[in-house]
């Protein structure tokens, strides 16, 4: 119970920072990489906020042995920079340019009950399962061949 | 126009930032929109829970200053097909991307991860590119 209760406080943290900064509305997100246009550089202050106490606390945390509640760490173990990273993040681009939601943004967004990050999230999540499918198909066909 | 709002941007900064350490010092765990809603998606990943819990409280903090008489700004000008079509291309991007702007922006530069660095110079250079054709090429959606 702790251990949801504390996730759930977390992520209480989490949406009240994106609610603040600015990154819940797609309207302030694209001027932000509008600088052509109507620029707004606010969102340069969320990622130096964000990044400067993340790199500090990890510090802190990552030099012990485990998290409170799991027995190890869960870091990203992948090192290949490849044509899925570059590719994968290229069209991330394309549709937060398009839309000015990104993931961390949109899902605190439907707090504020709003149609358009409903319909954005709906299709996101369709976008994610549907590549899961391709990736696990891709993968059992490669393993067929192996076979 | 939007406001230019440095201090109120700085702050919120600082909540996801906080919430990025906490969320590794109790559960080990990398602060990911991506990487946690993909535990969500159907078939749900056994440690469905923590994941769950992480979003509704994400979702709950803006309901929740609203509903104490505080604002959350929020204009979404895109039409509502380019909305799906963009989210979709959003959903396929930061599954195969492996992360977005909360995974790789803050915590996996955070870490000094070098794919990470690389994500996020492709993201952002590529969503600057896209507004910049969408509202100075096309003329908007």
């Amino acid at each position: 119970m702790a251990r949801i209760l504390s996730a759930l406080a977390v992520g209480l943290i989490f949406g009240a920072g994106i609610a603040l900064s600015g990154m819940a509305d797609p309207a302030k997100v694209l001027n932000f990489f509008d600088l052509a246009g109507t620029w707004d550089p606010s969102l340069a202050f969320v990622m130096g906020g964000a990044l400067a106490i993340t790199a500090i606390g990890y510090r802190f945390v990552l030099a012990r042995p485990a998290p409170l509640f799991d027995a190890a760490f869960h870091l990203p173990t992948g090192r290949r920079i490849a044509l899925p990273l570059i590719a994968g993040s290229a069209a991330f681009g394309v549709g937060w340019g398009i839309t000015g939601f990104c993931p961390g943004g949109a899902i605190p967004a439907l707090g504020l009950g709003r149609g358009e990050a409903f319909l954005f999230v709906g299709a996101m999540l369709a976008g994610i399962a549907l590549s899961r499918t391709v990736r696990q198909a891709l993968a059992s066909r490669a393993a067929a061949r192996t076979a | 126009m939007t406001q230019f709002t440095p201090l109120l941007s700085l702050a919120g900064g600082a909540l996801i930032g906080l919430s990025a350490v906490l969320l590794m010092a109790l559960h080990g765990r990398i602060a990911g929109m991506t990487g946690i809603l993909s535990g969500l998606v159907p078939p749900f990943s056994t440690d469905w829970t923590w994941r769950a819990a992480f979003v509704a409280g994400a979702i709950a903090a803006p309901a929740a200053i609203v509903g104490l008489g505080g604002a959350v700004p929020f204009d979404s000008p895109a039409p509502a097909s380019w909305l799906v079509l963009g989210g979709l291309v959003v959903g396929v991007g930061v599954y195969f991307g492996s992360g977005c702007t909360s995974g790789h922006g803050v915590c996996g530069l955070a870490r000094l991860s070098p794919r990470s660095a690389v994500a996020t110079a492709v993201f952002m250079a590529s969503t600057a590119a896209t507004v910049f054709v969408v509202r100075h090429m096309l003329g908007g959606l």
